[in-house]
């Protein structure tokens, strides 16, 4: 059913559609409106899950390990530091092979601290063995977390997945969404059978000390189960479609058939882009998106396919990797190497850090600046009045 | 062949309390039992892969979040409603309960969980070369607060752990001893028997830190108890409900058969602090048995 209604409590309401067993989060911005509606979807009998509220981020990622490990669809949701205070256990999760979905609703990283929006934390966090997937509005986030559910308890995954959605943009943000029912999202998603857990009737170790001789192939069992997520996330996908009539894919190509100049990114701002591509439409310059919702696994051949025939291709990086290329256009560019066909030009650009806006300007900006000069981890709309000031 | 639930055959030093206490801790709870393990010594010793000692389902995730794995264990099996079943039982050792996993504790007790929590106390972190902890006692020799010159080692006396746990007004905490078996046994049977967070702190002589032959900890052990160093205490919601009395024997017989406190023999003065750590602990719980007649 269609509402107008605001970010948190959409991903609310499809986490409770989606029947988790055990919820548990610590209280971080702009996270909260997400956990505060389903305590009190709790307190009102609507949805029969244990809360518990634990006192740090790093309990509420062990609390929902715990949850998952006796075999109980589990959820959290955080943000920035608490995302990097969740940290080793979110690596432990994905190397339980624990299948999860937790919301990040993207934040900046202190220091300074900020609680406005960029995605520094987690694409800090893209070596975890986690899959990430960037929603570009409200629906797509609440879309994403039912594909989460489905796609990280699927027995040939057994992965976690975390479903971004970038700070108050989206969080606060109101927009019309089509909320499922919950026939369909109990059509789409069966029951959790865990195909291992915690069971005195079939008791087993998780988490032993493993050593020189058995370390290496775990981490390559993950790493090959990302590699399958690349054909098996899009076939859920359709599967998707066929039940809520909405269509996703790891990448989305915006106008970019014929497109000269293109900008990659990830996020709410793929919806800027898509608005000054239309405008720039309009005026006949060919100009396009590409929008990246999977993050991890990463989609290198699909990105390949493309934009192998794109003249120039601008990427958008929402964060940095402090001393050297920018996370996402380092990925891009490694796409292409020693590649037969690539664009002449792949410059990178770093916008919208600590919840600057990204506005249309911006984004005409970086199309005015995608020329045959390439341009390396570009700072869009900094002010250098602010860079004057020395400390002597 | 042994009917023990945590079984032979695992990795342990030999003469090590914390072994011989988790087989008790085990035994004693019965197969319906969920254990979920910190990182340390017991972890590793009994889980080097493709081998368990483990016969009940058992986790082991982070150095420091046994307990809240265990709320998220907990939290689950009411969820299925198979609690009352099935007992949850989150251990460690010193460090990973006295330091880096007291917050996850605190929040595990604060919030009511049906758990035990038992925490093995070497009184050092042993897994990594004998390093004090906040459970080390005072003038300890450990790698990290060694005897010298300027120094008759760690310098703090030990957390007061189970007064910390009974803050949290808890229905049951309780000390017990490697040294004295079956008191183990009737203590983790009357935590289980309790609805709500328990913890349990066992004193486990370690050959290797402590620096004493592996035929004789059971006998430090009892050493422990009876001079008063390790009073073995039960606190239920807050109140302290039994004591295990003892003839007090002075410190020194505790001291001198460990090479950890072998620099403080010919040390008369910090002997003396000591035997007033001991002699604080017979006043304030009551330890001194009456003589009859």
């Amino acid at each position: 059913m269609k509402q107008f209604i605001e970010g948190s409590h959409a991903i609310a309401e499809i986490v409770k559609l989606c029947r988790p067993g055990v919820v548990s989060a610590y209280p971080i911005t702009p996270q909260t409106h997400i956990v505060e509606d389903l305590a009190q979807m709790v307190a009102n009998g609507e949805l029969p899950a244990q809360c518990v509220n634990v006192e740090s981020e790093h309990s509420a990622a062990s609390v929902v390990l715990g949850g998952v490990a006796a075999g109980v669809r589990s959820y959290t949701a955080t943000s920035s530091q608490g995302l990097f205070y969740m940290q080793e256990v979110i690596f432990n999760i994905a190397g339980l092979r624990l299948p999860l979905v937790l919301t990040c609703a993207n934040r900046a990283i202190s220091a300074p601290i900020n609680i406005w929006n960029d995605q520094q934390d987690s694409v800090s966090l893209r070596d975890a063995g986690w899959i990430q997937l960037y929603a570009e509005d409200v629906q797509e986030a609440v879309d994403l977390h039912v594909l989460g559910y489905r796609i990280s308890e699927d027995k040939s995954m057994m992965l976690p997945v975390m479903a971004c959605m970038d700070g108050f943009i989206l969080t606060h943000g109101i927009e019309t969404v089509d909320i499922p029912s919950q026939e369909q999202v109990d059509k789409f998603l069966p029951p959790y059978k865990a195909l291992y857990k915690l069971d005195v009737d079939n008791p087993i170790t998780m988490g032993p000390l493993v050593g020189p001789d058995y370390y290496m192939e775990t981490r390559y069992a993950i790493q090959k189960t990302l590699e399958e997520a690349l054909e098996f996330i899009p076939k859920v996908m359709e599967e998707f479609t066929k039940v809520f009539g909405r269509n996703y894919s790891l990448i989305e190509g915006y106008q970019i058939k014929d497109a000269e100049r293109v900008i990659v990114a990830m996020g709410s701002v793929c919806g800027t882009i898509k608005d000054v591509v239309d405008e720039l439409r309009l005026k006949g310059k060919k100009v396009g998106l590409l929008k990246i919702t999977s993050y991890r696994p990463f989609p290198a051949q699909a990105i390949y396919e493309a934009l192998k025939g794109i003249p120039k291709v601008a990427v958008l990086d929402r964060a940095v990797s402090l001393g050297s290329y920018a996370p996402l256009a380092a990925e891009i560019k490694a796409a292409f190497f020693g590649k037969k066909k690539a664009p002449q030009v792949i410059s990178s650009f770093i916008a919208g850090l600590g919840g600057r806006d990204i506005t249309k300007d911006s984004i005409k900006e970086i199309y005015r600046l995608l020329t045959s000069k390439e341009l390396q981890g570009e700072f869009i709309d900094l002010k250098p009045e602010l860079l004057k000031e020395k400390y002597e | 062949m042994s009917d023990n639930l945590f079984v032979a055959g695992h990795t342990a030093c030999s003469g090590c309390g914390q072994s011989l206490a988790a087989r008790l801790v085990l035994d004693a709870a019965g197969k319906n039992t969920i254990i979920v393990n910190n990182t340390g010594c017991l972890e590793v010793f009994s889980t080097a892969y493709p081998e368990s000692a483990w016969t009940v389902p058992w986790i082991h995730s982070l150095f420091e979040n046994a307990a809240a794995v265990a709320s998220g264990v907990e939290a689950g099996l009411k969820y299925l409603g198979k609690k009352d079943t099935i007992n949850v039982i989150a251990q460690g050792g010193d460090g990973s309960t006295a330091d880096i996993g007291l917050q996850a504790l605190s929040g595990m007790l604060e919030r009511g969980h049906d758990i035990l929590y038992v925490c093995y106390d070497n009184e050092a972190y042993m897994n990594t070369g004998v390093q004090r902890s906040g459970l080390t006692p005072f003038d300890t020799n450990t790698t990290t607060s060694p005897a010298g010159s300027k120094s008759s080692g760690n310098v703090r006396p030990k957390k007061p752990m189970p007064e910390i746990a009974a803050a949290h007004g808890i229905p049951y905490v309780a000390t017990a001893s490697a040294g004295i078996p079956q008191d183990i046994t009737r203590k983790v049977k009357k935590a289980l028997s309790i609805k709500g967070p328990k913890y349990m702190q066992i004193h486990v002589p370690c050959p290797l830190g402590w620096r004493y032959g592996p035929e004789q900890t059971s006998a430090v052990g009892k050493l422990a108890v009876e001079t008063g160093l390790y009073p073995l205490i039960e606190i239920e919601f807050g109140k302290i409900s039994a004591v295990r009395q003892i003839q007090p024997k002075p410190v020194e017989e505790y001291l001198k058969v460990q090479g950890r406190f072998k620099h403080l023999l010919n040390n008369p003065e910090e002997i003396k602090k000591i035997q007033a750590i001991a002699d604080y602990n017979i006043d304030k719980y009551g330890l001194k048995a009456q003589a009859e007649g």
